[in-house]
């Protein structure tokens, strides 16, 4: 008998540890033998502290699970399947489990994260073991044919990245993984540092075969302990396997990873700033040309990919790039690992191929509002994303379908508002985030969002509306145009998307007192 | 992570020198050599400027620069208890306001202050990553989802010494 609780920290964040905790106390009082193991999440966050058992028809899920739920499951004999008010069925048939299609997700949650052997048993090694019989040009031919874009926002060919790296005269090389993940409404790194770590470093080390790097750095936000410590450990695991280190697994080619931790600058997520800060700097944006693909860490040639763009590399090269392919539209191929938040029933991590519509997602996968109130809003593409109405839940998600509508994917985030949201408050946080959280280096930027936030107010308190609205539109236009990185490029998309779908917000301030207009 | 880890060394100029003389060969050494120097005494001692500038051979200024330019690294010595609560979009769609309200009056702090008594600093953060189980807070390290603002003064006091 053997009983699965996550120790993801979204897991634990609601109780996942006291589950732990009791479950095993109440084994023992019952003297009961049984295994339990820690596993990543599934992603189904509405469902947790979700604690899962094995079965002979599979695994069979219960939650969300709370510490005085457990002598009850005990008394259901859960730990053979029995029946309870909490027992969710076989995870597989979990409705919002069905419809996705993991790829990058499909061992988080399944397995426990730092055991080789049950990542082995889950395909885990065989795209490295398959790169390591090809050459550079024929791993990154894949990669290409794959089709696989960046997850980390801008969506560019990872393959082309490759290539460029490739391309460069021999000599120090470098494999950045960007764990920064400073997108509100995004914890797909998080879940999967935590859930399948060695996923991680097995995309990495293909990367530095492809492109003769034997060195890579993880950079970590500093608001994930728990992911830093899982990488720390999985890392010292591999090096003790020779899966990382001198011969990774005794190729002869050396590929080794250190983890580096930020410290709390949303800016080090662009990767410019993110190698200058790795380069123990502040984080300031680099002008470019040269590219970092050129010139990048320590002015060596570099590849940095986004953590979900490199743990997906590994299932492309074990399963065929066609496989990957097939899954998508467009240009736009493959799985989009989509994070559902905010005022949502069902919140959560959803991985489905692109092409699925917002509406499935926010809808189909998360059952509209928590509150229950009407949908008024979604912001798709994190802080520096547009806001949509509920009547463009039709958009699919898709790079170019989303940008055509005004708006862009980003890492995957949707973070959902009920009709109490004031969309003049949320356009005037996206200038505030701006101004917080600029670098400094431009001033359209750096003045621009602290002028747009006092013009925003002014707007709000009705004062000399038609020379405020003016310029803000000037504001907007010289921070798209004249920014120097997509921190002040992208600011105007959120507040621009708010001004156009929600006009009525900025109308009057009437309506925080509950007048309608 | 364990709630007992809180507490910090009191500077000693030696101790700092030992550790950053173990860490200034790493490539791009100020950031790592300022994480561990803020874990073992909570802050960056003025005393560890020119240390720190004199192994990595930057200036004072260039040092100083690094430090105020992240969020994360303090100058002086923080209260025991860090607080981070989220206000970024998630976590406002679902209530932080309230939530970030009910810390201020519990500690007697505006965000980005110090409690009355001294013991917790409140920090506002944006995303912690716990979006699915917002509002969310840090406490210690710690995560905390699907906070309401009445669990919020328990969440307190269970770190309470
Ligand atoms: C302001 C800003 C913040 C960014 N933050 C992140 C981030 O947290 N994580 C990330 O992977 N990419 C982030 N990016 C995108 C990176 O600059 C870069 O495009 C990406 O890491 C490349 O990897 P990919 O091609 O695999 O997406 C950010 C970009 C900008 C302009
Ligand atoms: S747009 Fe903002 S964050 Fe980007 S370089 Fe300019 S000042 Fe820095
Ligand atoms: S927005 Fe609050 S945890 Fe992400």
């Amino acid at each position: 008998m053997s009983a699965w609780i996550p120790g993801d920290s979204g897991a634990c964040s609601v109780g996942a540890d006291d589950v732990a905790r009791a479950i095993a106390a109440e084994a023992e009082a019952r003297g009961l033998p049984a295994d339990f193991h820690r596993n990543g999440s599934r992603g189904l966050y509405w469902l947790e502290p979700m604690v899962e058992v094995d079965t002979a028809g599979g695994r069979v899920a219960y939650g969300p699970v709370t510490p005085a739920d457990v002598p009850g499951l005990f008394d259901a004999a859960f730990l053979e399947g029995g029946a309870h008010p909490l027992r969710l069925g076989l995870v597989a048939d979990i409705p919002e489990f069905a419809r996705q299609d993991r790829v990058t997700f499909r061992r988080s949650g399944l397995i426990e994260p730092l055991s080789i052997d049950q990542y082995r048993a889950e395909g885990g090694f065989a795209g490295l073991e398959a790169a390591l019989a090809m050459t550079p040009a024929a791993i990154i031919e894949a990669v290409t044919a794959s089709g696989l874009r960046g997850r980390g926002g801008a969506g560019f060919p990872a393959g082309l990245k490759w290539q460029t790296v490739l391309d460069q005269p021999a000599g120090p090389k470098y494999i950045v993984c960007n764990a920064d993940e400073g997108d509100s409404g995004t914890f797909a790194d998080r879940m999967l540092m935590e859930g399948d770590p060695f996923s991680i470093l097995e995309g990495m080390t293909i990367a530095g075969l492809a492109t003769g790097a034997a060195e890579g750095y993880l950079y970590i936000r500093s608001e994930y302990p728990a992911a830093a410590l899982a990488m720390a450990d999985a890392i010292q695991l591999l090096q003790d396997a020779g899966y990382l280190g001198r011969s990774v697994m005794g190729s002869g080619r050396a590929f080794d990873v250190q983890v580096r931790i930020g410290a709390g600058a949303y800016i080090c997520g662009e990767e410019t700033a993110l190698l200058e800060s790795l380069e123990g700097k502040k984080g300031v944006i680099r002008p470019r040309p040269p590219l970092p693909a050129v010139q990048g860490l320590f002015g060596r040639p570099t590849v940095v990919n986004n953590t979900l763009t490199l743990a997906t590399v590994p299932a492309i090269l074990a399963g065929g790039a066609d496989a990957y392919a097939a899954h998508g539209v467009g240009r736009s191929r493959g799985t989009s690992v989509m994070q559902l938040a905010g005022n949502v029933k069902r919140p959560g991590l959803f991985e489905v191929p692109f092409g699925v519509t917002l509406d499935e997602l926010v809808n189909g996968c998360g059952g509209g509002t928590a509150s229950g109130r009407p949908l008024r809003a979604v912001q798709v593409g994190g802080p520096l994303g547009a806001y949509f109405p509920a009547s463009m839940l039709d958009t699919p998600i898709d790079y170019e379908a989303v940008s055509e509508r005004g708006g862009m994917l980003g890492h995957g985030g949707v973070v959902v508002f009920d009709d109490t949201v004031d969309m003049a408050r949320q356009a005037r946080f996206a200038m505030e985030f701006c101004a917080i959280e600029s670098c400094g280096k431009c001033t359209p930027c750096r003045i621009g969002s602290t002028r747009g936030v006092e013009v925003i107010d002014r707007i709000i308190a009705n004062e000399e509306r038609t020379m405020n609205f003016a310029l803000l539109d000037d504001l907007l236009e010289v921070m798209r145009d004249g920014s120097l990185c997509g921190l002040g490029g992208l600011t105007p998309l959120p507040v621009s998307s708010a001004l156009r779908h929600f006009p009525e917000d900025f109308a009057r301030t009437a309506r925080h007192e509950g007048v309608t207009p | 992570m364990d709630k007992a880890t809180v507490g910090f060394a009191p500077w000693d100029a030696a101790a700092a020198a030992t550790m950053i003389a173990e860490m200034q060969d790493l490539p791009g050494a100020c950031l790592p050599i300022l994480h561990r120097l803020q874990g073992e005494f909570g802050y960056i001692h003025d005393e560890a400027v020119p240390l720190i500038a004199g192994a990595l051979a930057l200036s004072l200024a260039e040092v100083v620069g690094v430090i105020e330019f992240y969020s994360d690294f303090r100058r002086t010595p923080p209260a025991v208890h860090q607080v981070q609560v989220c206000l970024a979009e998630s976590c406002q769609a679902v209530g932080s306001a309230a939530l970030a309200e009910r810390l201020t009056e519990v500690l007697g702090t505006e965000i980005g202050g110090r409690s009355a008594d001294g013991r917790f600093d409140l920090r506002p953060v944006y995303c912690l990553g716990n979006c699915a189980c917002s509002p969310a807070l840090m406490i210690d390290g710690l995560l905390y989802g699907r906070v309401t603002p009445d669990r919020a003064p328990q969440l307190l006091a269970e770190v309470w010494p």
